[in-house]
């Protein structure tokens, strides 16, 4: 009983416009991670050693290219946000478009597939950058956060918002689900009766 | 007689998937080498790298699950929420090979802007374990994709549009 209520209450206009505003919020969370990872550059100068009384200056660069699981993060982070883009754009636009299950079903499929890539580009780019937070002392790693702050802030930020990407998607994908098992318009000039498969 | 079929291969899949996970999760633990050069004991464990350890829990996790739904009665009301419960193990699979494969990928060829020397070249044989673990644990990321999409099938299609 709880269960169908729920299903009842997924598909209601209401819920029409908190998918849209969770979309909305998802696409802004998964653009801003991929554009401040992206961004992410910083470059110092430091003296590795000394010719006898003159410091010796070298100048390092720490970019998110030089990691392959960053550059994941951003690739599959800018895709989440692209596929959020389209469904808002679905959403709005493709209200005259027949609303059949081949529709609700491709959107319930690409919403999980997207739930799955961007939990993947987040927690592998967490991981890494616990280990150039923490270094690693049985693989002799150093790690980099003392030397590079704000690279190591910058990717934090980034990190944050794609985790809640991730949350966002979860519950997107599990409304998007919901709504193949009683679907309805969601377009604003019909009435907002929800249909009731015979 | 398709429904019968149609369970059976579900069944199938999901023992497979649970095998899958077991193995991932048996083959990870298990690697463990000591390596000894200039005089320095070098032994490498998974519990040495945060990921391995975050792919050993979440494949106990997802072998744990597909033990116990392997269990469930057919007619259960609970089959709804199996779906969800896929989705969340589908990503829990994801994100912790996805997790494993960035931090074993800079142990097999380092960072050489970080300063970070691989040590696949020290240690082979847990190089090899781990490469074997994460292959077993795609083969279980596969098996759940499939079962997800079987499940999202099942749950929508006949339990829902019969009743009335």
């Amino acid at each position: 009983m709880a269960v169908s209520k729920l299903v009842l209450a997924a598909t209601s206009t209401k819920s029409c416009k908190v998918l849209l505003g969770l979309r909305v919020l998802a696409f802004s969370a998964t653009l801003s991670a991929a554009i401040v990872m992206g961004l992410n550059k910083e470059t110092k100068t430091f003296v590795v050693g000394n010719v006898g009384n003159t410091p010796v200056k070298a100048t390092f660069t720490a970019k998110f290219q030089h990691t392959p699981a960053f550059v994941f993060f951003v690739v599959a982070n800018a895709m989440v946000s692209f596929h959020n883009m389209l469904m808002i754009a679905v959403h709005l636009f493709g209200g005259e478009m027949e609303f059949t299950s081949f529709r609700l079903l491709s959107v319930a499929i690409l919403d999980m597939l997207n739930v799955t890539l961007i939990s993947a580009a987040a927690n592998a780019a967490a991981f890494i950058s616990e280990v150039g937070k923490n270094g690693n002392k049985h693989a002799r790693w150093d790690k980099i956060c003392d030397r590079f702050a704000t690279y190591c802030d910058h990717g934090a930020g980034a990190l944050i918002a794609a985790f809640a990407g991730v949350v966002l998607m979860l519950i997107i994908s599990a409304i998007s689900i919901s709504r193949l098992a009683q679907p309805n318009k969601c377009s604003s000039s019909t009435a907002a009766a929800p249909s009731v498969l015979p | 007689m398709a429904k019968l079929t149609k369970r059976i291969g579900a069944l199938v899949l999901r023992l497979a998937a649970f095998g899958a996970a077991l193995a991932a999760l048996i083959v990870m633990v298990t690697s463990r080498e000591r390596a000894s050069f200039f005089a320095v004991s070098l032994e490498a464990k998974y519990t040495d790298m945060a990921a391995f350890k975050y792919f050993v829990i979440a494949n106990a996790v997802v072998s744990v699950y597909s033990f116990l739904v392997l269990f469930l009665p057919k007619e259960s009301l609970l089959w709804k929420f199996v779906v969800v419960l896929d989705l969340l193990m589908t990503m829990l699979l994801t994100s912790s090979i996805s997790a494993a494969l960035a931090v074993a990928q800079v142990g097999k060829k380092g960072n050489a802007n970080a300063g970070w020397l691989p040590i696949c070249g020290q240690v082979p044989k847990f190089c090899d374990q781990v490469t074997g673990a994460l292959i077993a644990g795609f083969v279980a990321l596969v098996l759940y994709v499939l079962l997800l999409l079987y499940s999202l099938h099942s749950v929508v299609d006949p339990f829902l549009l019969q009743k009335s």
